[in-house]
């Protein structure tokens, strides 16, 4: 596991969207050859897209050949809702960009079976040769899509209820009326992100600062799902500094000591280099 | 190869939603506007073309609810070939943005009505011209002492109500709005029978106050024909009927408004629209000589001399309509409010 330190949200974007372009730009897509890409929604990773779009805007980066999965979405919310995922992607990312619109996958929560629609999602994950980076994010009670805490830690994709923190603290997206928080979320497991080859987490703000500490420095705990991925063999945290409030100072030492190194990662150095590489 | 989607999407625009202007694609199919999230999700077709716009507006058709004529044409005084003048106007019309319009009568002789008001039919539109809507009927029952450009002899008071409407229009049929002086002895019974029918009814060359202009809108009238104009000026113990853009009625008042950068004052332009942004019509109030050279036309029985672009009554400086194209309006409006776009 690593964690990269850094100064703050937007730098976090920046770094992040960095390390997506080395990432696709090393495997080199093409036809029959497919990037894949697990994708997460929130104000969190919107600035990771901004960058992304400016990338491809400079020439510098094609979704042609890169294939997308996107972490969950709701259920029962319509599609051009304004908080729904499917909304969201589209305006904040896939409407900017070359992706085709055959390669860019949303859990459908209007699905007549969901079951089925979570069954259908796992295997085109499946089928597109599995995700070659997930990037997420994560809630400040540590969920991570819609795994809320006490989520199987080898859960796959289905349909989950949300917990009550999280209604809450989603309804001032609708209006501030808990009510009308749609009380159910298709997601994928953490086991579904646990089999990706890299996974990519961000985390900003005082306010998702417990969960970090929670995730990297306590044990592996379904209370905290994001936990989960220390266990995982590519995994990368990147925070900002105030998301580092709760860490031990020898944490934070020992990892910020390491930032020349967590550079290169987005420079151009071979990734099976950059994997023996701590 | 892939299968062609039939879709277009205008790319690097602006556009109009929800009363705002805001950056983003149009995307369209057969003539229709299409939804591309829809088309991403469900149909997860692409664009065949994508047409880079540099940032230009693309706007839906423009309405005109009042204009009197142009190319030569004027709505009120050629009775031979009616429809053909309606149709040239429509076609030419469309080159200005112009999507659907209400011909305009002024105050006429009876006669014009009857011969004139049958022959002008609500029609759809598409690539042969405008949607004519129906006609508006500005005068004759209007007040003498703001006549602008109407002629005495043909104004007309309301003494007996719907039965003098229809004694001097004849038939209503074609007729979608009429603007007429809400003092007049008989105006509020004959608001409310016009409104009955499904008639707008618009106040306007009238020096009713604001009490007057109240119990108008409260008997159905809910538009005020080219504000400003042809109306008792704005005054602070009685506004008239400029008093109704903040009238306490409750009801949504619309105002026609002339933006040509000559019949409003940008100030005046500014009050009205910051005052009362939802019930802004922008309209041309255009007279046959639009599209056409400086010289002398007429606008109904009334002679009209064009100077520089301004039209007046001959031999004096009374306004009469305009010779502005409602797109020229609207970017005197933008300009005049600095109302911007976002991004």
């Amino acid at each position: 596991m690593r964690l990269i330190i850094l100064e703050d949200a937007g730098v976090v974007a920046d770094w992040a969207a960095r390390f997506v372009l080395q990432r696709i730009t090393e495997f080199a897509p093409g036809p029959g050859r497919h990037f894949v890409l697990g994708l997460p929604t929130g104000g969190t990773p919107l600035g990771m897209y901004r960058r992304l779009i400016d990338f491809y805007k400079e020439g510098r980066l094609s979704f042609k050949y890169v294939t997308t999965f996107n972490m969950d979405e709701y259920v029962g919310l319509p599609r051009d809702h304004p908080e729904s995922y499917h909304y969201y992607m589209w305006n904040e990312f896939f409407k900017h960009v070359d992706i085709e619109p055959g390669n860019a996958h949303v859990l459908d929560g209007n699905a007549a079976d969901l079951v089925a629609e979570c069954r259908r999602f796992e295997d085109l994950i499946a089928q597109a040769g599995g995700v070659h980076l997930f990037i997420g994010g994560i809630g400040p009670d540590g969920h991570i899509a819609f795994n809320e805490p006490g989520s199987s830690l080898v859960s796959r994709t289905r349909v989950k209820t949300l917990a009550y923190d999280t209604l809450e603290a989603n309804k001032r997206f609708f209006g501030h009326d808990i009510s009308k928080v749609p009380r159910q979320a298709l997601t994928v497991g953490v086991g579904t992100v646990m089999d990706a080859k890299e996974v990519m987490i961000l985390i900003t703000g005082v306010h998702k600062a417990l969960a970090l500490s929670r995730a990297v420095e306590e044990g592996v705990n379904h209370m905290w799902t994001v936990s989960a991925f220390q266990q995982h063999p590519q995994a990368l945290f990147i925070c900002d500094e105030d998301a580092t409030l709760e860490l031990r100072v020898k944490t934070v030492k020992y990892f910020k000591a390491l930032s020349d190194e967590h550079q290169k990662m987005i420079a151009e150095v071979p990734v099976a280099a950059q994997r023996v590489l701590h | 190869m892939k299968a062609k989607s039939g879709l277009t999407r205008f790319h690097n625009c602006h556009i109009l939603r929800d009363s705002a202007i805001i950056k983003e694609d149009l995307w369209i199919r057969d003539g229709k506007i299409e939804n591309p999230e829809q088309v991403f999700y469900v149909e997860q077709l692409e664009a065949d073309e994508t047409v880079n716009c540099e940032g230009l507006l693309i706007a839906p058709g423009f309405i005109d609810i009042q204009i009197n004529g142009g190319w030569g044409i004027d709505f009120s005084y050629d009775c031979e070939n009616v429809e053909e003048g309606v149709q040239k106007v429509a076609k030419k019309l469309l080159t200005q943005g112009v999507t659907s319009f209400c011909p305009t009568m002024v105050t006429s002789d009876k006669e014009k009505y009857k011969k004139i008001l049958p022959r002008i039919k609500k029609t759809q539109g598409g690539h042969h011209g405008a949607t004519v809507l129906g006609v508006h009927l500005e005068g004759p029952f209007i007040s003498l002492a703001k006549k602008g450009a109407h002629m005495d002899e043909y104004i007309k008071t309301l003494d007996k109500g719907i039965k003098t409407i229809y004694e001097i229009y004849g038939s209503l049929d074609n007729a979608v709005i009429v603007t007429l002086a809400p003092e007049l002895p008989g105006a509020t019974e004959a608001i409310k029978e016009l409104s009955k029918l499904g008639i707008k009814v618009a106040l306007g060359h009238s020096t009713a106050s604001l009490a007057q202009g109240e119990e108008a809108i409260n008997s159905g009238a809910n538009l005020i024909t080219h504000l400003f104009n042809a109306m008792l000026p704005f005054h602070h113990r009685d506004p008239g009927l400029v008093g109704l853009l903040a009238s306490s009625t409750n009801k949504q008042v619309y105002y026609g408004i002339i933006s040509d950068g000559l019949h409003t004052h940008p100030a005046a332009l500014r009050i009205a629209c910051r005052t009362n942004p939802k019930g802004l019509v922008l309209v041309s109030d255009a007279v046959a000589a639009q599209g056409l050279a400086d010289g002398n036309y007429h606008i109904g029985p009334q002679k009209v001399t064009v100077e520089g672009g301004k039209a007046y009554v001959s031999r004096t400086k009374t306004l009469c309509g305009s010779t502005a194209v409602l797109d020229e309006c609207v970017r005197t409006f933008k300009e005049a409010t600095g109302f911007h776009t976002s991004t």
